[in-house]
């Protein structure tokens, strides 16, 4: 008998009888001004977050801020006067010099700050892991108050890669001193469209 | 890896409390973690229910984890990933062997995997001429300082910075005394990236895993386990059978316990969701049982299949903080690694059902709700039944039983050991009694509760 046999007839035999799934919508978790609060939490885990009008107002924050002389990318088309638009077949390699990476996400959630990315807002997987710096666009209705909220709009999308990005990559691990930048980006930017 | 060779727990502890001011600092920093876990606590509606619902959720998939197992399956194959079973470690990591060598890889990242610890799976690649690199900060101090990790989500906790700074001048050659975090967090940033980007595979653990899909959820705070898998063209998982949830709306109430309950965090920074290979790359999962399907049919102890990994109660427990994970000669320490160990080796592991007071706080803060105070209580007595206790302890319990089952000796006790305390104490307060390790007792009392409430019985009434 395989393994595999072996494993499921002593999962089969052990297991005790069935018993039913709690109810999900007993969770409702709601806030007063829903984009205050994104930005609350989002400043709380180290992130910055500014509300714009517009991606003129995103450009002028983004050159302010960050060395245009270094690599920054972008896969948004109206980008491409402050930024590279990349090729998503590009060896991950080939972006170790990113500086900065300008992404947008379809979804954000205000209880903890995330924003929710697929690869197919990334560009390509390693883009939000490999930059030295982000920043994420988002618009101002696609932040939903919960993790209940966030995985009701996923749905049944289909994706190869998905992840929740909470701000900029961090570590503890030398006597609870607290270190931004980690492995992952230094910090991380969002903008919210208004 | 260092071994403790076959050093009980009390004996261990003893070693790590001879620095107070180390283990002072230990036990306040994880004090610490616990009060921020508080504050998110309190801050976040519904937090009994979510705990309530975690609870439940999971013991839907341990009752009906035949059936989530082959459906997790079928979903992985669909999705393009090459699915494998081990049956104990040794499988597990012949089967990790099998993947690299068929593709002539000679050096491996992987990310935080308490299942790959328990595997002892770097020994074993290394051994085979493949070297393996943690990624974790806190692992990759722990392993080259040749030393196990001794808390499941702060790997390091017991050192400080002075010590890892020591450790980095021998292998990372920075200025001998550098012990500033941020600085030396920077060293290590540099030399593990190259390592990500000079490595051909990867391998994560997994924190849940969809049935309903086929995807596993990897969460970090470093970006490590991201980094290492996106880069890599061979990825690999192992994860335990208990890691799975039956629908991705579920993720919704563990990843929001999950940070909130480990280190107080609304979340960790990066909550991944691996479904499918990118082109080009290999994805290959190994569902690891390795006496999970045994503890699965241990009514008592079931349970704790439960367990998230979060170590809210390693944070919380006294005995944990004061004396350090590493006392607990097991990957998984504390009071969660107490009650797992003796499933994997009664004999070896069992001395750490009695390193608690079951004073109940890991229950108390346990995000899934594992009554893991009952349950040291109840491997005590599995134990001493089985044989497995120290003659001293066995003996000096029957003495108890004997004693606190007899009104006549439990008097003539009481009386013995008052007349003891206040006119011999030496013959107790010596070292041959681990009680007064750094204790003093009060003297005795001149009478007994049963000889006062005899002599004042009806008095009131006067």
């Amino acid at each position: 008998m395989s393994s595999r046999e072996e494993i499921l007839q002593a999962v089969l035999h052990n297991q005790p009888e069935s018993t039913p799934l709690p109810d999900m919508g007993i969770f409702k978790v709601e806030f007063e001004d829903i984009v205050q609060k994104y930005m609350e939490i989002f400043k709380s885990i180290g992130g910055e977050v500014y509300a714009v009008h517009g991606l003129d107002e995103v450009k002028t924050m983004i050159n302010k801020k960050f060395d245009n002389n270094k690599r920054v990318i972008t896969t948004l088309p109206a980008l491409n006067d402050i930024a590279e638009l990349f090729s998503p077949d590009a060896t991950p390699h080939s972006f170790d010099d990113v500086e900065l990476a300008i992404i947008k996400a379809p979804l954000a959630v205000a209880e903890n700050g995330a924003v929710w990315l697929t690869e197919e807002a990334m560009g390509q997987r390693i883009i939000p892991y490999i930059c030295q710096h982000l920043a994420v666009l988002i618009d101002e209705d696609s932040i939903v108050a919960s993790m209940h909220d966030a995985y009701a709009r996923i749905g049944a999308a289909d994706y190869g890669f998905g992840g929740f990005i909470g701000g900029p990559s961090k570590t503890a691990d030398i006597e609870q001193a607290l270190v931004l930048g980690a492995h992952g980006p230094l910090t991380m930017t969002v903008f919210i469209i208004k | 890896m260092r071994d403790t060779g076959t050093k009980k727990h009390a004996a261990l502890a003893e070693e790590f409390i001879q620095d107070k001011e180390k283990a002072d600092w230990h036990d306040g920093a994880l004090w610490w973690i616990r009060q921020k876990r508080d504050m998110q606590a309190n801050q976040t509606p519904q937090w009994e229910e979510l705990r309530e619902a975690a609870s439940a959720i999971k013991m839907n998939v341990i009752t009906n984890l035949h059936t989530y197992l082959l459906q997790f399956e079928a979903n992985l194959k669909k999705n393009g990933v090459k699915v494998y079973w081990a049956a104990n470690a040794d499988e597990h990591n012949q089967i990790v062997y099998s993947i690299l060598k068929e593709k002539n890889i000679t050096e491996m990242v992987k990310s935080k995997s308490m299942l790959t610890e328990e595997c002892n799976l770097n020994e074993y690649l290394e051994e085979r001429g493949i070297g393996v690199i943690n990624s974790d900060l806190g692992e990759y101090i722990q392993q080259i300082d040749n030393e196990p990790p001794s808390h499941i989500v702060l790997p390091c906790i017991h050192k400080r910075k002075e010590e890892i700074g020591a450790l980095f001048h021998i292998h990372l050659g920075t200025e001998e005394g550098l012990s500033d975090p941020t600085a030396l967090t920077r060293v290590a940033r540099k030399h593990l990236r190259n390592v990500f980007l000079t490595r051909r595979a990867a391998l994560t653990g997994a924190n849940f895993a969809v049935a309903e899909t086929g995807e596993y959820v990897v969460c970090t705070n470093e970006g490590n386990a991201d980094m290492g898998a996106h880069l890599a063209e061979v990825q690999i998982c192992s994860m335990g059978l208990e890691k799975i949830v039956p629908e991705k709306k579920h993720l919704a109430v563990f990843l929001r316990l999950l940070a909130r309950s480990a280190t107080g965090q609304p979340i960790t920074i990066y909550s991944s969701h691996f479904k499918k290979p990118r082109p080009g790359q290999e994805m290959h999962l190994i569902l690891v049982d390795a006496g999970r399907s045994r503890l699965l049919g241990r009514e008592d102890f079931r349970n704790s299949l439960k367990c998230i990994k979060c170590g809210a109660c390693m944070n919380t427990c006294p005995v944990y903080r004061k004396g350090s994970g590493l006392s607990y000669h097991n990957t998984i320490t504390g009071p969660i690694g107490a009650i797992l160990a003796p499933n994997l080796d009664m004999e070896k592991h069992a001395d750490l059902p009695f390193a608690s007071t079951l004073c109940g706080s890991c229950s108390n803060v346990c995000p899934v709700k594992i009554n893991i105070h009952d349950q040291l209580y109840k491997w005590r007595q599995v134990i001493v039944k089985e044989g497995y206790v120290a003659n001293s302890k066995a003996l000096s319990m029957k003495a108890m039983a004997f004693t606190l089952s007899s009104p006549a000796a439990y008097q003539a006790a009481g009386k013995t050991g008052r007349w003891v305390l206040n006119y011999a104490p030496f013959a107790i307060n010596n070292k041959f009694n681990p009680w007064y390790k750094q204790r003093d007792m009060p003297g005795g009392p001149k009478e007994s509760f049963g000889e006062w409430y005899a002599k004042n019985q009806g008095k009131k009434e006067d």
